[in-house]
């Protein structure tokens, strides 16, 4: 009895820590599964959703403010800096970005920074500037400040591939509750998992939060020919020298008549 | 018309590629070089990544070298004795090859010393083809023959013992130069990702004085099989071959070597080896650009693994 009743104030006191819990977030996401087959050359997704008061305080407090991040698969990405040396222009230094997502979007319906205050952004991990970059530097692992030269060029690297994006204009407003937000998949986005993270804002202070997931996958013959590049490494090897030398004996074939 | 390459993990343009196929092919055919120091770089611009496309390329390579082989072989321009004797050895080299490329990847300088060894190669191999190529050329211009074959001209290993005779070639010379080019040519194509065929025609040509006629289709020989063992091997180790991108270059690339090897036919000695040099020497100077002139980008970015 006793430990039930501690639980139940532990349980309170997280609840405490949590956004007063005066709104609730409920999203839907036009597409789950992003299939990457042979026309694939990217899509837009949409997440649709609705600000609704929780039932037991009816009041919304408008005007709200959304962002939307959307994370990629964790990959481990090696950011090199060329330098001169002796008349050469060699990669005389790298940093490796530990755990980064292949994909990162944060989407709102205004900068950022308008929207909460710099403390807040950097705790939630929202915008660019704030996500958490890890980078290896010796033994340690440690994101960085946010002007430091490598993570400035990881992340411009990654935004001119249209990998890593902000964009204030992504979600839009439809009434004062109800949102829209294009979620962009360039064409050569990385196959995977995907988490989004839904951020309610109101007047600067978080009131909101939710999250959904997607999946990025290959099918059918894309699916096929990975499977087996990675499963049947010889096989697969064999089967392309074979069509090199076929395609080879029948080009000399159809030319050997003239 | 886009397509999605499964392994390399983008959409390209199945025109862009199939060109790209064609043009690389026509010149390997004319040359009898694989053209994979053209082709690598040409991938890498169109957004593939290095090790994809370096892995890819052998297939490719593999393909428009076998077609030219077949038909250099019906016109009885290949040498398969001199082809298979550089093999036995090229075999060894690549081994070997293979061993320093694994140890100099450990000291984290390899893409340096790639990218010196192609200027020194192709800068060198380049202008030493442009000049000798000129002089035959001018040669022929003040009514002299075009190669100079004096029964005099043997250098120092024409007295090695182990003689053999390539009849198809028409030369008698010992096997230990014939070794030793297949031992370098395997060798090198290891550390550097090539072929090796801009090498190996001209150390035939100039080392072993194999006439150009037979030396292309010899070198081919060559090409394809040491390509055809790499496009294995790096499907075996790396996973990283495209199978889809492959058929597209090899499409355009066999159609581009067989016209480029009836163009190569036509052409004079001489005139060809004079091409090969520009060509060569062009790429070298290409890549030495590439090293002293400052990049418009510092940074780069390098996959490298998933979690």
């Amino acid at each position: 009895m006793r430990r039930l009743a501690q639980l139940l104030v532990l349980t309170l006191l997280v609840s405490g820590a949590e956004p007063a819990a005066a709104e609730r977030l409920v999203v839907s996401l036009s597409n789950h599964r992003v299939a990457v087959t042979s026309n694939f050359v990217g899509e837009e997704l949409v997440l649709f959703g609705t600000i609704e008061p929780e039932p037991t305080t009816s009041a919304l407090r408008p005007p709200y403010d959304l962002v939307v991040t959307v994370t990629g698969p964790r990959q481990t990405i090696r950011t090199r800096r060329k330098q001169r040396i002796v008349g050469i222009w060699v990669n005389a230094d790298s940093r490796e970005f530990v755990r980064v997502p292949a994909y990162l979007a944060v989407l709102s319906n205004r900068p950022v920074n308008d929207i909460a205050n710099p403390d807040m952004l950097r705790r939630l991990q929202i915008g660019l500037d704030n996500f958490l970059l890890p980078q290896r530097i010796g033994s340690d692992v440690a994101d960085t400040v946010r002007d430091d030269p490598f993570r400035r060029a990881f992340v411009r690297l990654q935004t001119q591939q249209g990998l890593y994006r902000e964009s204030a204009t992504a979600v839009t407003f439809l009434t004062p509750t109800v949102f829209r937000a294009a979620v962009p998949m360039p064409a050569a986005v990385p196959t995977g998992s995907y988490g989004i993270e839904v951020e309610l804002f109101t007047r600067g202070a978080l009131v909101a939060r939710t999250n959904s997931a997607l999946d990025v996958i290959k099918t059918g013959f894309e699916q096929y020919v990975a499977d087996a590049a990675r499963d049947y490494g010889l096989l697969y090897g064999m089967a392309t020298a074979l069509m090199a030398l076929l395609i080879g004996w029948i080009a000399s074939l159809v030319f050997a008549r003239d | 018309m886009q397509i999605y390459l499964p392994i390399a993990d983008l959409p390209v343009n199945v025109f862009l590629v199939l060109g790209m196929g064609l043009a690389v092919g026509y010149i390997s055919g004319m040359f009898g070089i694989g053209g994979g120091f053209l082709m690598t770089p040409l991938l890498i611009f169109i957004g593939i990544s290095p090790a994809v496309a370096v892995a890819t390329v052998s297939s490719h390579i593999a393909a428009s070298s076998f077609t030219g082989a077949i038909s250099y072989w019906r016109k009885r321009a290949l040498d398969i004795a001199l082809a298979l004797m550089l093999l036995s050895a090229g075999i060894v080299g690549t081994a070997i090859g293979v061993w320093l490329f694994t140890e100099l990847r450990a000291l984290d300088q390899l893409d340096l010393m790639i990218g010196l060894s192609y200027v020194t190669l192709l800068t060198v191999v380049g202008a030493t083809m442009i000049y000798e190529s000129w002089r035959a050329i001018m040669r022929t211009r003040h009514g002299m023959p075009a190669t100079l074959r004096r029964p005099g001209s043997h250098t120092w290993f024409h007295g090695l013992p182990f003689k053999l005779r390539f009849k198809r070639s028409k030369i008698y010379v010992s096997a230990i130069p014939v070794w030793a080019i297949g031992l370098v040519i395997g060798f090198l194509g290891a550390i550097m990702g090539i072929g090796g065929g801009f090498l190996l025609v001209p150390m035939l040509i100039y080392l072993l004085r194999v006439p150009t006629a037979t030396v292309i289709g010899t070198s081919m020989v060559l090409t394809l099989v040491t390509m055809a063992s790499a496009t294995v091997m790096h499907a075996a180790t790396n996973h990283l071959v495209d199978a889809v991108l492959a058929l597209i270059l090899m499409v355009g690339g066999v159609i581009g070597a067989q016209f480029g090897a009836r163009t190569g036919q036509k052409m004079r000695g001489e005139r060809l080896r004079l091409l090969l040099g520009l060509l060569v020497f062009a790429v070298g100077c290409r890549f030495a650009y590439e090293l002293v002139v400052k990049p418009d980008d510092l940074y780069s970015l390098r996959y490298v693994r998933s979690e």
